[in-house]
């Protein structure tokens, strides 16, 4: 027993070794085989900042007088090993941008999910109650909308109203970690964790929603009633205790894809998080830093992915 | 004669939205002690039949008038709270299939303390009882099970799970909605010698639902036969048996295996289906299968009647049978 | 095998869901929006500068108000939408080709393709629409051909599985193994028993793909990585709106609207083709 499961966790460990390889490859090819020269080539406007020998030294970096092949070996293995090159135009490494700016993008991908799934949960709970009813109608009708309007119009609505009519607006200051201000830090959090929080709603609505809705008719359900407990019993110990499967592997990957999709939410609300990093860096023409952060940005998403599956493992007894 | 423990007068269930009829103007009794085996086809109204005695009918599903009468109180107008209180507790159901009717990710343990639980019953000696529960129907082991799931069972193993469930209070009435339908034959033999033993022991009420008349043959005093959405004959387990006065009644017990007799004979089955309930309201929804069916039997539905032997809707019955 | 009469029952059952039919005309609107644009039948030209009606409220000669430039917004939402929907039919429309035969092909013959393909999409999964989508775009470029190919690689992988599922699936029926066993070729299997079982699946996603193509694009647009000023695009709209919302609303609302109405028209589809065309879901 112990053996196979072992097996089974190091299979899929070694899948995801794969898969990562296989990330790492994409990226270096969208990244540096489509343009070609286009490094040389933003080199060159740079080229007033750098010394000549900066511009070797950094042409040996992302090894471009190498064959490709030769250029994407030298890259992984400098990656492997931590050096994650760096944003020649400010000179920091892209670690230690990484550093401070993932913290701030994990927190606001973390209150985002949080509160789309407490909102989810509550509205699927809502209109699973009554299907077919208004109510129900109303929940539908939310979750069709959270996931039409796009963030950034939500976004831009809110800072028109908030910071345009009301004068209050967090987000204008600088921004502020929690161990330096936790209350400015909570209140620059606030309005970007609820648009994020409205778009991680609505698929865990639908998902709880449906989840329930299928429970609800499965013959263990008639046999709590029959037992004699009280409804609100059945309800949260076993109707929506048996839907938290889909939704707890929903919940996972929207945190995942939080992590990513953020990059909007962040440049509106001026959060120093990952997605701002690469949109700068993006814009700035620094490719290293592009590759470096969307290779982090994988890395974590897949690892979340692999603790998704393995939480659900736990949760299910069926699953041995 | 005494009170019965729970009395069904004209209960009607139809769908709710377009009120098809699917159980029709049923009455019948159940005295304290007495074992009821309700008899039919599926489609017939019976499982329905049993669950609208606890309010567990399905969404869609409606019970439309009629009524149920337990200890003073008309269960279908009573209020949710005084069912509730009477669920697991003076009434208990088990059901068809112990793999779905368990929940999947609770331990069993668990599902039992949950009985007690949902009458205020959880306290130090609660253990105790579920450990108990579990030694009286038979299942092995009582302190693992406390701690297993219902997959690591096997049917028979989950089936006395649910009767433990069922019995832990001691009801007054059991209903038995084809607990054994799922099983292998011999285990189904040891749940039924289960239920009858716990029966002896306390002395309380069961209806069994069943579409195997052989199956009720050691186990109930009385039997309902139903058919569409109705009662068609009504009798004790010896007089349907010997003496069956409807035409359905007799084709069910010619078509049951007999042991006896030798294999070379044939089982007779009754060609057909049965219809649907409510397309069949105005006349014998027997008739298109009935070898004895007049003109009458198409047109008008015949009430149930006492005859020499049981209780029969039929215009014709059969009399004594060889 | 799909006969007349079935394809008639799908429909009907289509029009029979409220919902459905309410997508299907938003998304009917807004195709013949981009078509009237894509001719020039705007009210105003999306281009023309009127500073002196410059940040006038809607009106019967401007639909929805003009911008700080005196442009015709509704116009420009017209326009934007007209580039909006192309990006999405030209990426969906490569994303579905390229995933669907993909899937089909790797589900079908199996082994190292199958792995290959299944790997493929796992790893273009890893990431984020937008991330990835902005990646390929500053590869790339600005142009709309650029975004195209950016969504639909970034939407290709979800093609590959939807096609990829029913193709499993069918070659374990046993009807399907002895055909093969009799020695009919390949392709012809694939035509006649496996394609239309997997017809279903893919014009739901075809549906759900293109709402979710116009919300990257826009996104992308948003975040100046698509058609650039002075070009209207809906994303563009928004964020130039930003900072003259608070007066002037409708500088926001329009584009806001035309994406919403659009994504809710297709998603709405969507969920009506997936309940109409799968047996099991049909209410009778």
């Amino acid at each position: 027993m112990r053996l196979a499961k072992t097996s089974g966790i190091a299979a899929r460990l070694l899948s995801v070794l794969i898969t990562l390889f296989g990330i790492s490859v994409f990226i270096f090819i969208v990244l540096r085989v489509i343009p070609g020269d286009t490094i040389t080539g933003s080199l060159g406007i740079e080229t007033g900042v750098l010394t000549p020998e900066q511009i070797d030294d950094l042409k040996r970096y992302y090894g471009i007088d190498k064959p490709l092949l030769l250029q994407y070996f030298s890259w992984i293995t400098s990656f492997l090993s931590g050096d994650l090159g760096f944003a020649y135009s400010t000179g920091v490494s892209v670690l230690t941008l990484t550093g401070s700016s993932l913290p701030v993008t994990i927190e606001l991908a973390l209150f985002g999910t949080i509160s789309g799934v407490i909102m989810g949960i509550a509205i699927g709970m809502f209109s699973a109650k009554k299907p077919g009813s208004a109510r129900d109608f109303f929940g539908q009708l939310f979750g069709l909308l959270a996931l039409a309007i796009p963030g950034f119009v939500l976004s831009t609505a809110i800072v028109t109203i908030m910071a345009n009519k009301f004068g209050y607006f967090p987000n204008g200051y600088e921004y502020m970690t929690p161990w330096e201000d936790l209350w400015m830090n909570l209140q620059q959090m606030l309005f970007p964790s609820i648009v994020l929080g409205i778009a991680v709603a609505a698929p865990v609505m639908r998902t709880t929603r449906s989840a329930l809705l299928e429970t609800v008719d499965k013959d263990f359900i008639r046999t709590a009633f029959g037992k004699g407990l009280k409804s609100r019993t059945v309800q949260f110990r076993h109707v929506l205790r048996n839907s938290l499967i889909p939704i707890v592997t929903m919940t996972g990957i929207q945190f995942g894809y939080l992590l990513g999709g953020a990059v909007i939410v962040e440049k509106i609300f001026a959060l120093p998080g990952m997605g701002r990093q690469i949109l700068d860096a993006i814009n700035k023409r620094e490719y290293a830093t592009v590759q470096s952060s969307v290779m982090i940005f994988a890395i974590l998403f897949v690892t979340i992915n692999l603790v998704t599956d393995i939480i659900y493992r736990r949760i299910d007894p069926r699953i041995k | 004669m005494s009170k019965p423990l729970i009395e069904v007068k004209n209960l009607t269930i139809e769908t709710a939205e377009d009120s098809r009829t699917l159980v029709n103007d049923i009455s019948f009794e159940v005295f304290p002690g007495e074992a009821v085996g309700v008899v039919g086809e599926s489609g017939s109204g019976k499982t329905l039949t049993a669950l609208s005695i606890l309010g567990l009918l399905p969404r869609g599903v409606v019970a439309r008038s009629g009524e149920i009468n337990y200890s003073d109180s008309n269960l279908l107008t009573a209020s949710e709270e005084y069912r509730r209180s009477i669920r697991g507790n003076q009434i208990s159901m088990i059901y068809q299939d112990p793999m779905t009717a368990l929940n999947p990710v609770m331990k069993l343990g668990k599902q039992l303390f949950e009985v007690l639980e949902a009458h205020d019953l959880l306290d130090s000696e609660a253990p105790q009882r579920v450990f108990n529960a579990f030694k009286e129907v038979g299942i092995p082991e009582p302190d693992r099970a406390l701690v297993s799931y219902p997959h690591e069972f096997s049917g028979g193993m989950r089936q006395r799970v649910m009767i433990a469930m069922a019995m832990i209070l001691s009801p007054k009435l059991l209903i038995a909605d084809e607990p054994t339908t799922a099983l292998d034959v011999t285990i189904q033999q040891q749940i039924l010698a289960l239920v009858s033993e716990q029966r002896r022991k306390t002395g309380m009420s069961m209806l069994w639902i069943t579409h195997d008349l052989g199956v009720v043959a050691n186990l109930v005093d009385r039997v309902i036969v139903m058919y569409a959405g109705r009662i068609v004959e009504v009798g004790t387990l010896k007089e349907i048996f010997t003496n069956p006065q409807h035409p359905y009644t007799h084709g069910l017990l010619a078509s049951l295996p007999k042991s006896h007799v030798k294999s070379r004979e044939r089982l007779m089955a009754i060609p057909g289906v049965p219809p649907k309930p409510w397309l069949v309201e105005n006349s014998c929804a027997f008739s298109p299968r009935c070898t004895r069916a007049t003109t009458e039997c198409f047109n008008e539905t015949p009430s149930l009647k006492l005859n020499d032997f049981t209780k029969a809707a039929c215009f014709h019955e059969i009399g004594t049978s060889q | 095998m799909t006969t007349k009469k079935q394809e008639k029952t799908w429909v009907h059952y289509y029009f029979k869901s409220t919902s459905g039919v309410v997508g299907a005309v938003l998304v009917l609107l807004m195709m013949i929006i981009s078509i009237c644009a894509a001719f020039g039948w705007t009210t105003h030209d999306p281009l023309a500068q009127n500073p002196m009606d410059a940040l006038q409220g809607p009106s019967s000669t401007y639909w929805f108000g003009t911008d700080q430039f005196g442009r015709d917004v509704f116009s420009r939402a017209m326009d934007g939408m007209r580039r909006s929907m192309t990006v999405s039919i030209v990426a969906v429309g490569i994303a579905g080709f390229i995933g669907v035969s993909l899937g089909v092909l790797g589900g079908f013959l199996g082994k190292w393709l199958d792995g290959f393909v299944v790997r493929l999409s796992d790893v273009i999964f890893a990431f984020p629409a937008i991330l990835l989508a902005l990646a390929i775009v500053n590869s790339l470029g600005n142009s709309w051909i650029d975004t195209s190919l950016a969504i639909a690689i970034v939407y290709t992988p979800i093609f590959i599985r939807v096609a990829r599922g029913p193709v499993l699936t069918i070659k374990e029926l046993d009807y399907v193994k002895s055909v093969r066993v009799l020695g009919f070729s390949s392709p012809r299997i694939l035509m006649s028993h496996v394609l239309p079982n997997v017809l279903a699946p893919i014009l739901v996603q075809i549906a759900l793909s293109m709402s979710w193509a116009i919300l990257t694009e826009s996104g992308l647009s948003f975040l100046g990585l698509g058609t650039q000023p002075p070009d209207a695009s809906l994303g563009l709209m928004v964020s130039e709106a930003q900072p003259m919302a608070a007066f002037a609303w409708w500088t926001l609302v329009a584009p806001s609207a035309f994406i919403t109405l659009v994504v809710v028209g297709l998603n709405l589809v969507g969920d009506g083709l997936r309940d109409s065309l799968d047996p099991a879901r049909r209410q009778s």
